[in-house]
């Protein structure tokens, strides 16, 4: 084991996994985060937190998930490269790693212009892959970006996304060569609206056996509402959302009800898919419907291990 | 002026790894003036890469390399030459790389650092092309940089928000790193892309301050 979390056990075991996320509050009340991870407590393997998502300030990842924590969720803290350089990276990993934080999902994040503070300076110091490669060789080195050892262990589950519906296409195969390259133990992707499409890039993730290297976990979004659908499909950087879902949602008579329909659908057929080690679900302000969609996904009880 | 800083003898040579013949372009502008990529600098790279094994196919002094088409003209009398070659060594600032990058298929070696545009602005005006960050990486990036043109400076991209050629930013820009795979792909080399880029030094930036002793 390398970190020791639920989300390590589940995954090694073989068992196929199932993960969610919530966004923190925009302010300083610890309730907010924890009647989420109450709500979701039974019913996924580890929670996600976001950092900053959408560029929008909120409460900090590392400080939600310890709130997460010490309800006894596994939480999963995702670091963006966005707003902190290499020096204030490694200083939170050390801190969340002493708080029992120990998996953790690099990513890009949506450019600052996308955000409430459009006209903040952008860090970029380091991109997601040299982030993953910095926190395997703090993991398996006990060594500093810079090569100055760090004291004590540094045990995390290393997690990375990938999108399979951003362009170019044939390329992100290969990038995700990269990830796993860089160390990536766990991947999360994209919501899968076009499982077709997804099934393609599958197949060439397993071409190159990188299915073999890495647990991937297939995103889903169950949708709310026509209107969420459109804003996903014109507004939302990197998700890829067909017309004909959104015509389904705009036909539906009880939108809720087609928007759980498909997202379950989803599921069956991502299930299918070899090489796909389980689900993150991605329930945007509708975290309220996870416990439904995963009983009728037929995934609990969920395992303990 | 722009400001720039040959490239230690060992990273050039490191670049060109596995390479034979080299075409070498010189200019007669700012880099002349910098003594970085005037004639005697391209001769003294001649010398020094025949030394090393690499066959000099020809050179071209161009005044000055960032003028477009002026570049293109130059280019186009040595078409046959640089054809036959496996690279382009570019001895002078970022911006002049990538007009030769623009102007020729074929992977292109910058042999200089651009520390600094000493205020000015080089003479391909339809874009900002070099951000002066003094350590240029346009070697393993098909001579398209993406400290300038990627909105978040990736060096392993493109980043998730990369839809249709265009970058999540705005619809009117390009994603920088969709530039970079089609080139890469169109002269067969995706390839140097394969391997993990580590974090670039930024201390030899402007973004890191004013300049200090390098």
């Amino acid at each position: 084991m390398k970190a020791g979390t639920n989300l390590e056990k589940i995954l090694e075991s073989g068992a196929f996994a199932v993960t969610t996320e919530v966004g923190p509050s925009k302010g300083s009340v610890a309730s907010v985060i924890q009647r989420k991870g109450e709500l979701l407590k039974s019913w996924c393997d580890a929670l996600n937190v976001t950092d900053n998502q959408s560029a929008v300030v909120r409460m900090s990842s590392w400080a939600s998930c310890v709130l997460l924590k010490q309800m006894g969720l596994d939480p999963v803290m995702q670091i963006v490269v966005r707003d902190r350089n290499r020096l204030a990276i490694q200083s939170d990993v050390l801190g969340a790693t002493a708080l029992g934080i120990k998996n953790i999902l690099c990513l890009s994040g949506d450019h600052q212009m996308l955000g409430n503070h459009p006209s903040a300076k952008g860090v970029y110091d380091l991109d997601s892959i040299q982030l993953i490669q910095m926190l395997k060789t703090m993991r398996d080195e006990r060594k500093f970006q810079c090569g100055e050892d760090i004291s004590g262990e540094v045990p995390i589950y290393i997690g990375a996304a990938a999108n399979p519906f951003a362009d170019p296409f044939e390329y992100r195969v290969i990038r995700l060569a990269k990830k796993a390259k860089a160390g990536a133990d766990f991947i999360q992707t994209q919501a899968v609206f076009d499982v077709a499409k997804f099934a393609k890039w599958m197949q060439m993730v397993r071409e190159r056996g990188l299915d073999k290297q890495v647990h991937i976990l297939a995103g889903v979004i169950p949708i709310k509402s026509a209107g969420m659908a459109r804003y996903m499909r014109d507004y939302v950087s990197g998700v890829y959302v067909p017309d004909e879902i959104v015509t389904k949602m705009e036909d539906a008579k009880e939108a809720k009800e087609e928007g759980i329909r498909m997202c379950l659908e989803t599921i069956e057929e991502l299930k299918d898919i070899e090489g796909v080690h389980g689900i993150h679900i991605m329930a945007v302000a509708w975290e309220d419907v996870i416990p439904r969609i995963v009983e009728a996904a037929g995934l609990m009880p969920r395992p303990a291990l | 002026m722009l400001i720039s800083e040959q490239k230690p003898f060992e990273e050039i040579l490191s670049s060109l790894d596995g390479e034979k013949t080299v075409f070498l372009i010189g200019c007669k502008g700012c880099a002349e003036g910098c003594e970085t990529g005037g004639e005697k600098e391209v001769m003294e790279m001649r010398r020094k890469l025949e030394e090393q094994g690499k066959t000099i196919t020809g050179f071209s002094m161009i005044d000055m390399v960032c003028d477009e088409p002026l570049t293109r003209l130059k280019l186009k009398a040595h078409e046959e030459t640089i054809a036959a070659s496996d690279s382009l060594l570019v001895l002078c600032c970022g911006t002049g790389v990538q007009t030769v990058a623009a102007s020729a298929d074929k992977i292109v070696h910058p042999g200089c650092n651009t520390v600094s545009s000493g205020g000015a602005h080089a003479e391909w005006r339809e874009a900002e092309r070099c951000l002066e960050c003094g350590d240029c990486i346009l070697d393993f990036t098909a001579g398209i940089c993406p400290i300038a043109r990627c909105s978040k400076h990736l060096l392993n991209g493109p980043c998730g928000g990369s839809q249709e050629g265009k970058c999540e930013v705005s619809p009117d820009l390009p994603c920088a790193w969709q530039l970079i795979i089609e080139r890469l792909t169109k002269l067969g080399r995706l390839d140097r892309l394969e391997d993990v880029v580590a974090p670039k030094n930024w201390s030899v930036s402007l973004t890191s301050g004013p300049p200090t002793k390098r």
